[in-house]
């Protein structure tokens, strides 16, 4: 058992620092920001172009395809570096979530089509899963895909899709059969957005950002050859990809920028003539989360190590997102308590000058989108199914 | 990066869950609590035997040389099985002091017997007015014809009646809370003017609490006046050791809730389809596989000798008393009825786990240790300090 960096991991954490003093700038952070600006896609787009031209966009990715073979240690170093200048993970549905179900099942036209596209951010995906009647029960999803001749004809909606406002493509999961088994009918197709048919619709959300969208799919005409692997097979190909959704899914590294960021505030936060940090019980909270958050770092160290030995995860994987996600809303709710009654204010026009704290209503934004992470991408409810009877056998 | 147990240390592990299947069930659990000093000394004979004595000392000494991990392992495997016997108080905190602070004839003299089972020991170190804080020690010690004495009382000794030596923490100069001014004593558990009071703690086994009337100590243990710098290690080597026995605990409730609920029936069905009881024992394995998480983030920083492992500890610490409360107080709750009677194993490890929250401070007290660690900046960067303050 053994933790230790070796001398190349020291040196490979060199060569991070390095890489994030030059290649993220406040410009970026700006441009990115809590992604509500203008020039969101623009600033992600430049920065992940960034992380492609020093060989690192695509880690997990077999080498042959434009992959970097890091060690768990070395995937450790990076995310860590990474939280510590508080710059943005990559977006995840081009390179971490379609990439491997391209590897696994893709035909060889579409892994050169698109995987070189994804690497260099030219194209920026969405995930086309969920539907108003398909949530939780996502196997009963009704977007159907009728084949005919060298076609299929998309109709239906999808619900709750990030960032379909800037995707040039969407990964969908359609119903191209009705089947017994609802899953059996269910197959995996790549749509592009550009398509007669396909309609964006905005939906608003109570942190006030436009992340979220209804797309809608009136009969779409989309080629055959866009279809990966075999019709009835997509279910199966969508689960293989919670393995590799795995290695961020904890947001690690986000919490504890999050944590010493809220340290810091509550610092120079002035509480009856004391720092709020002196306050045992605001201290005994913030303790509280940093040691679970402690734990949770080992516990996504220990799931990489055994998947870095080819092994099967252990049984704590499947606590990864219960986890980080339960953490992720207690340093939200934390941070709405120390900014106190200005957490209700509306920054609106006003600069942060003018309430005199830096923060004002980030907090709360922060806090209303962190609502979705306990519902998104497996509920805790049913995370806790899952966990319930495949861990505990029950 | 790996998280894997080397094959002696499987192999330790593997003796010892076997010891304890064939010699810890419940009822045989119970006849060693009877016994004398709430131990089996046929069984600490075993153990000698089994080379299990052996391990944490050093190769010079007829040890085997282990250290935090191999520590771990065999705390884990005690802790599943509720095993009784003394080591903590024998092996790791007596035996510990000796070999890090004891002179070469000492440790050469004493080390030894504790390896073949032939030596109980104890280390008195808490007092009445203390709590948790490890340096406030009224206890005095003086010298006198060329004799140190000591005079004072120590309070909840573990192991303290049945020990034949005892190392005792006792004031040489200084206010009774300065962490300078402590020295460590031998003195043997016969001496003249020591009175024993033997007690059982709640979990069965048993403590003392001993009054020093003019004892003359065999030897000094260590530097005089600087104790701090030897019973600190001592008892951060002792937390990793207790928390490593709640992980193996908390792992056999887990386990025997899960049991329990698959095979009792109410309403027709079985108490573990009920989802509800299903998200509860959810969260006991995320709380068990927490405190897993945090043991082997601290064992492997101790091991490496990490900046980062008095943090790690101190985190370590607060969450096996958190995590310990929640699986203890669910598991009786899940057993219904059956959870608050003594028949059931369940309660005997709760009550461990208890225990295990109180020694060398609870949850609380080291989580106010961890805020005051990391919320103060480190004097060069700025950056919140996880290292032990000299």
């Amino acid at each position: 058992m053994d933790t230790r960096f070796s001398d190349a991991d020291l040196a490979f954490r060199d060569e991070v620092r390095e890489f994030f003093a030059h290649a993220w700038d406040n410009e970026l952070r700006a441009k990115i920001g809590n992604g509500g600006s203008k020039k969101f896609r623009e600033g992600y787009d430049e920065w992940q172009r960034r992380l492609y031209e020093k060989g690192w966009m695509a880690p997990g990715w077999p080498v042959e395809y434009g992959g970097v073979d890091w060690s768990v240690t070395q995937s450790l170093i990076f995310n860590s570096e990474r939280a510590r200048v508080g710059a943005p993970d990559k977006m995840p549905f081009g390179v971490v979530m379609l990439a491997p179900v391209l590897f696994n099942y893709g035909s060889e036209e579409q892994k050169a089509r698109f995987l070189p596209r994804i690497l260099k951010s030219e194209d920026w995906w969405c995930q086309g899963y969920s539907e108003p009647g398909a949530g939780s029960d996502l196997a009963s999803l009704q977007t159907r895909a009728e084949r005919v001749g060298d076609q299929y004809i998309v109709n239906g909606s999808k619900f709750w899709i990030t960032y379909a406002q800037y995707a040039d493509w969407i990964f969908c999961l359609v119903r191209t059969e009705s089947t017994a088994r609802k899953q059996e009918g269910i197959s995996f197709l790549l749509i592009d957005m550009k398509s007669p048919g396909v309609t964006v619709r905005p939906i608003e959300t109570l942190d006030g950002y436009h992340h979220l969208n209804e797309v809608f799919f009136e009969d779409v005409h989309v080629p055959a050859e866009n279809l990966v692997g075999e019709e009835g097979k997509g279910w199966t190909y969508a689960k293989s990809l919670l393995v590799h959704e795995r290695f961020s899914i904890a947001e690690v590294a986000e919490s504890k920028r999050g944590l010493a960021e809220l340290r810091e505030l509550a610092r120079a936060e002035v509480n009856g003539g004391k720092s709020l940090l002196d306050d045992p019980i605001f201290a005994k909270r913030l303790s509280g989360i940093e040691i679970d958050l402690m734990a949770l770092e080992y516990t996504e160290l220990r799931v990489m190590a055994a998947l870095a030995e080819g092994a099967r995860p252990g049984p704590e994987s499947s606590l990864l997102k219960l986890q980080g996600t339960d953490i992720q809303q207690a340093l939200q709710e934390l941070s709405m308590d120390a900014t106190a009654y200005y957490s209700g204010a509306l920054q609106g026009e006003l600069s942060n000058e003018a309430f005199g704290h830096d923060f004002v209503d980030t907090a709360q934004k922060l806090y209303f989108r962190g609502r979705a992470a306990t519902i998104y991408g497996g509920s805790n409810e049913i995370q806790k199914n899952i966990t319930a009877r495949h861990v505990l056998g029950l | 990066m790996n998280f894997n147990l080397s094959e002696e240390q499987d192999m330790i592990r593997d003796s010892i869950a076997r010891f304890v299947t064939e010699n810890y069930e419940l009822e045989q659990r119970n006849a060693v609590i009877a016994q004398e000093h709430g131990f089996s000394k046929e069984h600490w004979q075993n153990y000698a035997e089994l080379g299990w004595l052996s391990i944490p000392f050093a190769e010079e000494l007829g040890g085997f040389g282990g250290g935090p991990i191999e520590s771990m392992v065999i705390m884990q495997e005690f802790g599943r099985g509720l095993v009784a016997e003394p080591y903590l108080a024998t092996v790791l905190l007596f035996g510990g002091l000796l070999q890090d602070g004891a002179n070469a004839e000492l440790k050469g003299e004493l080390i030894p017997k504790i390896i073949e089972g032939e030596l109980q020991g104890a280390f008195a170190y808490h007092e009445r007015q203390s709590r948790y804080e490890l340096s406030d020690i009224a206890a005095r010690a003086c010298q006198k014809d060329g004799n140190w004495m000591l005079d004072g009382e120590k309070t909840v000794v573990l192991n303290g009646a049945a020990a034949d030596k005892i190392i005792v923490a006792a004031r040489t100069s200084g206010e009774q809370s300065d962490e300078t001014g402590l020295t460590l004593f031998l003195v043997d558990g016969t001496a003249d003017g020591l009175e024993r009071v033997a007690f059982r703690m709640t979990d069965g086994s048993e403590a003392a609490n001993i009054r020093l009337s003019g004892v003359v100590a065999e030897a000094v243990i260590g530097p005089v006046g600087a104790g701090m710098s030897l019973m600190t290690p001592a008892i951060d080597r002792a937390r990793l050791a207790i928390c490593a026995e709640a992980l193996g605990a908390m792992d056999s409730l887990n386990n025997q809730t899960i049991e329990y609920c698959k095979n009792r029936k109410q309403f027709g069905v079985a108490i573990a389809s009920f989802q509800a009881l299903q998200h509860r024992m959810v969260d006991m394995f995320g709380a068990y596989e927490n405190a897993k998480s945090l043991l082997y983030r601290a064992v492997c920083a101790a091991d490496a000798g990490d900046d980062d492992a008095y943090r790690s500890l101190l985190a370590l610490k607060v969450m096996t008393g958190r995590a310990g409360r929640l699986i203890g107080n669910e598991a009786i709750q899940m057993h219904g009825g059956m959870g608050v009677s003594d028949e059931l194993a369940i309660g005997h490890y709760v009550k461990r786990l208890m225990v295990i929250n109180t020694l060398f401070g609870d949850a609380d007290y080291h989580q106010a240790l961890f805020a005051r660690l990391v919320n103060t900046p480190a004097a060069e960067t700025g950056q919140a300090t996880s290292a032990r303050a000299a």
